[in-house]
């Protein structure tokens, strides 16, 4: 009966914009994607591996958001998976990995991790994709004394405890914001910096990095501002920070933020010097912002660039990783899909070093890890230090004529 | 700040605002004829930009691929009305208005299972050599947008006051079984608004694709901005949506001027409780849907 429609109008007005913030908050589609192990049929050597297989657990957002990040790390785990199984498996016994989506979201990741402890009975964990879904599953991990093999940058994941039991493989936002910063000091000579920054947990902890670190080289921040992911102008944003008339702009953020704000800044005709995040190290950027990311200049792993790699180990590890990944997918994989390489490497040699698949055992056999050469760099472990690589193992990108070039 | 800033605010007010204008009208013209707020909406556009994408990238040229995705919106826009409202007629507005909820969630995911989940860009329509004007700056696109919005709006107009089938769905508006009793066709009102609102829709989509490029995601934030501008203005008034689209963006563009682009949603929305609270029926809303 729609006799009432006044009383309808006020009462839905408000109540529909909060069930449309929900509607906007929740991921839709909930999918699971377990590898099969049973794919290792196609070897004809002699290494079969044989006996009950060596389960690992990954919690990956293949959807949502952090998709782009997910499906490479997905895709190695299963490239790797298949692999290591030809190979021989993981000391005479097949790998199993199984591969849960946590839907870019944290409640579901804690759901995903607590399965596949519970129920998978895992031995190590690798995940998450994002900061907030990695920040979700380690109190779990830790309580159950599982090792975390951490495949997103956010700091607080090896800052905050429980520490015990998190080892990371991605670039630490330490690593990425310190590169950049180091870039603007050293390289361009630049000193006043403005940072337009995604309000998101990767944004946010990259733009409380940079006020850490900004001392350290020199660096001011006259201004700072922030936006969503998917903003559709940023122009008020970037007029703004033109105010405080900095020498460099600093954008923390991943796509399509960065790529809206690399058009508006070229429409508002402002020339400054873009530095941006390990967010955008890929095509999808160049796509996006079209003419616009000329010029733009960005923190890498050397995967973008394996010729300005110069450990003979690193070279041979990320040459088998570009041919392997892109005979089986089609592209060229990126440093997502690097993390994912590292992640199932490093507790592979983990397992195998310590002869044993207890995870106190993997847990004090990663602590012993140096100068492992992986996809993202050389790692070093320590008790005190979870965090394998340096800053020496990013580079600074350049795009010019809408592909890459070592910016030094 | 400068003046030249201050326009600049303004301008990109204009931009975020002729966007949630534009979504905000086919919130409109269904609450219009049906008293379904349908939160699908965004969704509509989403996919309307989504299909101008993908036909361009088929090869087909931009004006093409711009009407081509608007027969693809009104066509998914015809069975969403057939699939999902007809059948609920008699349950009433708000089991239709739960049906919306569901279509959303369905639209969203086909768009992530045909067009995958990264962001996807459109070329501008006339290029994007931007506009200068006393030292602020306007992209072509945002033109375009403005001016679709006008041409939408003035057709709306002409065909709510002039024509006999939009006095129909005026009628329906008023009093559907008044209406109905008149010999006036509601199941083919209803029907025609989800159509007209999805044209529209799939317009703006295709419009805004160039700007801030489109995604299978992007609706849900087109639809709450949308819905906040329609609410604004005043549902169930054409003019009172666009206005209502403009006011949101321009607020929230000085807000990031005036206070910090992280408090700019909490202003826009505090605004926004604030003119419902004193008028729940919209600042330019009431005089079209008033029923007493």
């Amino acid at each position: 009966m729609r006799k009432s429609r006044k009383a309808v109008l006020t009462a839905t007005s408000i109540a529909v914009l909060a069930v449309l913030l929900a509607v906007f908050l929740a991921a839709c589609g909930a999918t699971t994607t377990t590898s099969d192990a049973g794919s290792a049929t196609e070897t004809d050597q002699s290494l079969e591996p044989s006996g009950d297989p060596i389960v690992i657990g990954a919690v990956v957002s293949t959807t949502g958001p952090n998709a782009p990040l997910g499906e490479p790390e997905r895709n190695t785990l299963e490239l790797m998976e298949d692999k290591i199984n030809a190979e021989g498996g993981v000391l005479g016994r097949p790998l199993k990995i199984v591969i849960l989506d946590d839907q870019s979201n944290a409640k579901e990741a804690v759901t995903a991790t607590q399965r596949l402890i519970n129920q998978e009975k895992v031995v190590a964990l690798i995940g998450a994709s994002g900061s907030a879904t990695t920040l979700a599953m380690k109190p779990i991990a830790a309580q159950a004394g599982i090792p975390q093999i951490a495949m997103a940058a956010g700091n607080t994941i090896t800052d905050e405890p429980p520490l015990d039991w998190v080892w990371r493989v991605a670039p630490k936002d330490d690593l990425a914001v310190e590169r950049a910063c180091k870039y603007i000091a050293e390289d361009l000579g630049l000193k006043k910096i403005a940072v337009l920054y995604d309000e998101n947990a990767f944004g946010s902890s990259g733009m409380a990095q940079i006020d850490e670190v900004k001392d350290v080289y020199g660096l001011e921040v006259v201004a700072r501002e922030s936006y969503k992911t998917d903003e559709t102008d940023l122009t008020a944003q970037l007029t703004k920070l033109r105010g405080s008339n900095p020498e460099a702009l600093v954008v923390w953020g991943t796509n399509p933020g960065p790529a809206v704000a690399a058009k508006n800044l070229k429409q508002l005709g402002w020339p400054l010097p873009y530095v941006g995040s390990h967010g955008i190290a890929n095509f999808k950027f160049i796509e996006l912002a079209g003419d616009a990311a000329e010029g733009v200049v960005f923190p890498s792993t050397k995967i973008l660039f394996p010729q300005s790699i110069t450990d003979e180990g690193q070279k041979q590890v990320i040459d088998t990783f570009i041919s392997d990944y892109t005979e089986r997918f089609g592209e060229a994989p990126n440093h997502f899909a690097s993390h994912g390489w590292d992640a199932i490497s490093l507790l592979v040699k983990a397992i195998e070093d310590a002869q044993d698949t207890k995870p106190d055992a993997i847990a004090a056999a990663l602590n012993a890890i140096s100068g492992f050469a992986g996809a993202d760099g050389i790692f070093n472990y320590s008790p005190t230090n979870h965090d394998g690589l340096a800053v020496d193992d990013l580079i600074m990108v350049e795009i010019e004529d809408a592909s890459w070039v070592l910016a030094q | 700040m400068t003046g030249q800033q201050f326009l600049q605010y303004i301008f990109s007010g204009i931009t975020n605002g002729s966007i949630y204008a534009l979504t905000a009208l086919g919130f409109t013209l269904v609450y219009n004829a049906t008293g379904i707020i349908n939160f699908a909406q965004g969704e509509l556009v989403m996919l309307g930009g989504l299909s101008a994408i993908g036909l361009y990238r088929a090869g087909l040229p931009l004006p093409l691929a711009f009407v081509g995705a608007l027969i693809i919106v009104l066509i998914v826009a015809v069975m969403f009305e057939q699939l999902a409202i007809r059948p609920l007629m008699a349950k009433g507005v708000l089991a239709q208005v739960i049906a919306t909820v569901g279509a959303s969630l369905a639209l969203r995911t086909a768009a992530m299972m045909i067009w995958g989940r990264e962001a996807l860009p459109l070329p501008p329509f006339s290029g994007d050599t931007p506009i200068r004007v006393l030292g602020a700056s306007l992209t072509p696109q945002t033109l375009w947008v403005v001016g679709t919005t006008i041409v939408i709006v003035l057709a709306l107009q002409f065909f709510y006051k002039r024509t006999l089938t939009g006095k129909a769905v005026r009628a329906c508006a008023v009093n559907p079984l008044a209406a109905r009793l008149m010999g006036v066709s509601y199941a083919s009102v209803v029907l025609l608004s989800f159509a007209v609102s999805g044209v529209i829709s799939a317009a703006g989509g295709a419009m805004v694709a160039p700007i801030s490029f489109m995604s299978y995601s992007s609706g849900a934030l087109l639809g709450l901005k949308g819905f906040a501008a329609a609410t604004l203005g005043g549902l169930g008034n054409p003019l009172a949506a666009v206005f209502g689209g403009l006011t949101l963006g321009i607020l929230e563009g000085l807000a990031v001027g005036l206070v910090s682009s992280g408090y700019k949603d909490a202003i826009a929305f505090v605004i926004l409780l604030l003119v419902l609270f004193v008028r729940p029926q919209g600042l330019f809303g009431g005089r079209v849907v008033e029923r007493e």
